[in-house]
């Protein structure tokens, strides 16, 4: 018999797959094309086609929005410390980036024509308010990819004097990229809260809902109308009678959650970008043959999880910011998103982002394991296991059990709540937690820092005093500051109370970084770094941390999407296709599931992609290197 | 004193900790907890365990050298052998304890909140959209408290007539006809009901009762009459005003975006 080789035997499945796909579409062709309000895309339907199409095209954007923006960071830090290590690690951040862009732009292409063909009247309505936008998106990408293409291309040859110029191109790069995404958010954006605040809107608008006011109720004034009104009252863009839009382009663009949005992507990116990074030098760690190479992936995988965790940290303030802009445009939509619906999402939420700070910091204290002298911190770690543990267990505790309960255990608590532990599902118990996990996974760092150093300042005992008091007294403030929360109106608690507590966190991580800088800037080192010489398993916590992260954003972005229910643009366009019902939890769960691992096939052969290419270079330069070494020999 | 092993401070910790949520806090401390959250909370305190052994290679290897004694070391076949007999015990009672028919009536899948509809109406006039509708009674609290007071003890009236049955005297939920309900009637000296709603919310929920719940979240099985039936709109405004009173709970507001 005769043997099939290897590649025929993928040429034959890929034919095979093509086939099939054609096969599969063949009946879109069949539908009536002509003046549709919806086309059914076959097999999976129009909705998950969409929803595909703009989660992976969403999670390879965020990547490449987020790995530039720390790139020329770390390429600054590399050209003023005159450390070439830092250099080589960010050209090789770029150069994961670059692969990645091809594909961004691709699937976003992918997206605007599922878009087109599947959703025919819902984006002829979006891009005739938007149009302009989206010339301006057009331009921003041409100024982006060609920023890239210099940026990456230019590297070798701007070092050195042109330096200074190379790292003008990655801040360009950066403004081009930060712009096409505030663009993109108006969009999406604008179909969650088309409407804006009194106080920013255009005169156009004003004058057109005036008039529409007074021709509603014909007892009423101009004076009337406008009493109770403030710059912050919400106004609708569109006709509330007719559904036509009324506004401007920046009304739409400046709709209630654009900039709320906007600031919890920017950081987004950066954690999703730093994960990726670090879950790709997890990997390479792995498979490494060499210690030099072991040393390298362990450095950058340091500084991935560095990132991800900068980017981490404020974000829990972001994702409220979010909300409550959410609660403040729709009470109903504020409800759906936590007390309905989706709350179960938000327990899951919880859930993983436990895993993100769990992992992180036990990234952090598995680090310590390679540097000499960090032993004395070890004994703390117990304790700060218990805190995070407890915190993360008090921010999972959902507030309703009756899903999870049975009918006697719902008797036996008398009720849906638990009387106790019920209260840990309430924001204010969940909004305390939030912030001492931050503070602790920030004492985690600390720890890592000085590890392996000995400060010489005369007043190192007292600054250690004033540290562990900063820390102590800050989380009692936190504490009492959540209790509180309890008894005061709601309004009080978020608009004062919760603010407080991220401004407590917040100062604690900035004076005590301060402090800590003093007390060790001419510290002496006991111990060096033993770059390379990590657990495994550490490297396999990276890697949860990226997967984390990605399902994170996919649960997320299903609940964003969400909120809207059966609207394409909430309260003025109803979406009367067949998908007009929110998916279930699991299905949503299912769905962001398959997109993560079909996410990580195409992050995987890309990256392949460029080992492939790099092996071949060391190939061709390896008998060159011989023969020199040959001639040198003679 | 032989030194424990750090295998049996884990297991300790482990087994202590089911103990201390089931007995302690499920029983001394409070009310019994549902046994999904304290499998939830188990499987918290695995992680932190493993968490704290993995981290140091050292420290797993001391981990793991009674387990790996155990399955190797001829001096501790009997552990083992009783092990091999207690696992399998163990597993098979856990899965009865799953699979067992028992007469256990299936806990209420209903969502935590219903999902209020856009516009707030009173037999089916409008009043306004939920989100800006604010009661036209609240302002007296400032601007008249005498009017304010006459409101409140008129919601008192009302709700001692037609809510307490249900909601209880103390408003906690425990009125007389709450054991044969389910769900039980809303408890509005939790601290999780009152301040987390407008008081849109609230006229929404008096008025339309459990039928006029919404398709999504279903089933309620919510026994709350549709009082607009039977109440005047300024009778439920006054409701709500006492509830807020008696609970010293403030329902929702919001202050400025942005």
């Amino acid at each position: 018999m005769t043997k099939i080789s290897k590649k025929r035997l993928y040429l034959v499945l890929g034919c095979l797959l093509a086939i099939y796909v054609v096969l599969a579409i063949a009946p879109a062709f069949a539908q009536d094309v002509t003046e549709a309000e919806y086309r059914e895309f076959p097999k999976i339907g129009s909705r998950n086609a969409a929803w595909i199409a703009a989660q992976l095209h969403l999670l390879f954007g965020s990547f490449i929005l987020g790995v530039p923006m720390f790139a020329v960071i770390i390429e600054f830090i590399g050209w003023r410390t005159k450390d070439a290590r830092y250099d080589r690690m960010a050209q090789e951040f770029i150069k994961l980036c670059m692969g990645a862009f091809s594909t961004t732009a691709l699937l976003g292409g992918v997206l605007v024509f599922i878009l087109i063909w599947c959703y025919p009247k819902v984006m002829s309505k979006l891009s005739g308010i938007f149009g302009p936008t989206m010339i301006f998106y057009v331009v921003l990408f041409f100024g982006e990819t060609f920023t890239l293409y210099l940026y990456s291309y230019g590297w070798d040859k701007m070092q050195g004097r042109h330096k200074g110029w190379h790292l003008f191109l990655g801040v360009l790069l950066n403004v081009w990229g930060t712009a096409i995404m505030f663009v993109s958010n108006s969009w999406l954006s604008y179909q969650t809260s088309p409407a804006t605040q009194h106080g920013v809107l255009s005169e156009m608008r004003k004058k057109s809902w005036m008039e529409e006011q007074l021709a509603a109720d014909p007892s009423l004034t101009p004076e009337t109308v406008m009493e109770g009104v403030t710059d912050h009252s919400t106004i609708p863009l569109h006709n509330e009678t007719t559904g036509e839009f009324m506004g401007t382009v920046w009304d739409a663009v400046n709709n209630f959650t654009w900039m709320p949005i906007n600031i919890h992507r920017l950081v987004g990116n950066i954690a999703f970008g730093g994960s990726i990074v670090a879950a790709y030098a997890a990997f390479r760690f792995l498979v490494a043959k060499t210690k030099e190479d072991k040393a390298h992936y362990d450095w950058m995988g340091y500084t991935g999880n560095f990132i991800a965790l900068c980017g981490l940290i404020p974000l829990p303030f972001l994702g409220y910011w979010l909300g409550r802009e959410i609660y403040m445009f729709n009470n109903t939509m504020g409800i759906n998103m936590m007390g309905s619906l989706f709350s179960w999402l938000f327990i899951i939420q919880a859930v993983m982002i436990g895993v993100l700070f769990i992992g992180a910091n036990y990234y952090l204290w598995s680090g310590m394991g390679r540097i000499e002298g960090a032993e004395i911190y070890a004994r703390y770690r117990p304790y700060m296991i218990t805190i995070i543990i407890l915190c993360v267990a008090v921010w999972m505790t959902p507030r309703t059990l009756s899903k999870i309960s049975s009918a006697s255990e719902l008797s036996a608590m008398g009720g849906a709540n638990h009387p106790h532990l019920g209260l840990f599902g309430l924001m204010t118990a969940k909004n305390t937690v939030v912030n001492i996990i931050i503070l602790t996974t920030f004492l985690s760092f600390l720890f890592y820092r000085r590890s392996g150093k000995t400060p010489t300042v005369s007043w190192g005992k007292v600054g250690n005093v004033a540290i562990s008091s900063i820390f102590f007294f800050s989380t009692v403030a936190i504490v009492v500051i959540g209790i509180v929360g309890f008894s005061v109106p709601t309004d009080l608690r978020v608009n004062i109370l919760t603010p407080y507590q991220v401004l407590i966190a917040l100062a604690v991580m900035a004076v005590v970084t301060i402090v800590d800088i003093f007390m060790y800037r001419k510290a002496t080192t006991s111990g060096a770094i033993n770059w390379g010489e990590m657990t495994d398993r550490s490297q396999y916590v990276l890697i949860l941390i990226a997967i984390t992260f990605t399902s994170l954003m996919g649960l997320m972005g299903y609940a964003r999407s969400g909120l809207r229910e059966a609207w394409h643009i909430f309260g003025v366009m109803q979406d009367t296709s067949v998908d007009a019902f929110t998916p279930l939890l699991s299905e949503a769960v299912n769905m962001v599931a398959i997109i993560m691992v079909a996410f990580f096939a195409l992050v995987g052969f890309i990256f392949w992609l460029g080992l492939w290419g790099e092996k071949k270079k060391q190939a061709a330069a390896a008998p060159v290197e011989a023969e020199v070494a040959v001639e040198s020999d003679d | 004193m032989k030194k424990l092993s750090l295998f049996t401070i884990c297991l300790i910790i482990l087994i202590g900790s089911w103990v201390f949520l089931e007995f302690v806090v499920g029983g001394v401390i409070s009310v019994p907890i549902p046994n999904s959250v304290i499998a939830m909370y188990m499987g918290l305190i695995v992680i932190a365990i493993l968490v704290h052994i993995s981290v140091e290679d050292s420290q797993f290897r001391e981990f793991l050298r009674p387990i790996h004694e155990t399955l190797v070391d001829d001096r501790r076949r009997i552990h083992r052998r009783v092990l091999v007999v207690l696992i399998p015990l163990f597993l098979l009672g856990y899965t009865y304890s799953i699979i067992a028919q028992r007469a256990n009536p299936p806990g209420s899948p209903r969502d935590a909140h219903p999902s209020p509809p856009l516009e707030l109406t009173y037999k089916d006039e409008v009043i306004g959209t939920m989100q800006d509708v604010v009661n036209p009674y609240r302002h007296y609290e400032k601007d008249d408290p005498e009017a304010f007071k006459a409101h409140v003890e008129n919601g008192r009236r009302v709700y001692h007539q037609n809510c307490f049955v249900c909601h209880g005297d103390h408003l906690d939920g425990q009125g007389h006809f709450a054991p044969y309900l389910q769900p039980l009637p809303a408890n509005f000296q939790d601290p999780g009901i009152i301040p987390n709603f407008q008081e849109s919310f609230f006229f929404w929920r008096i008025a339309k009762g459990g039928p006029g719940l919404p398709a999504a979240g279903t089933p309620w099985d919510s026994a709350m009459p549709i009082w607009e039936d039977y109440l005047t709109e300024e009778e439920i405004w006054d409701v709500i005003l006492f509830l807020s009173e008696y609970t010293g709970y403030q329902p929702r507001t919001f202050g400025e975006a942005h």
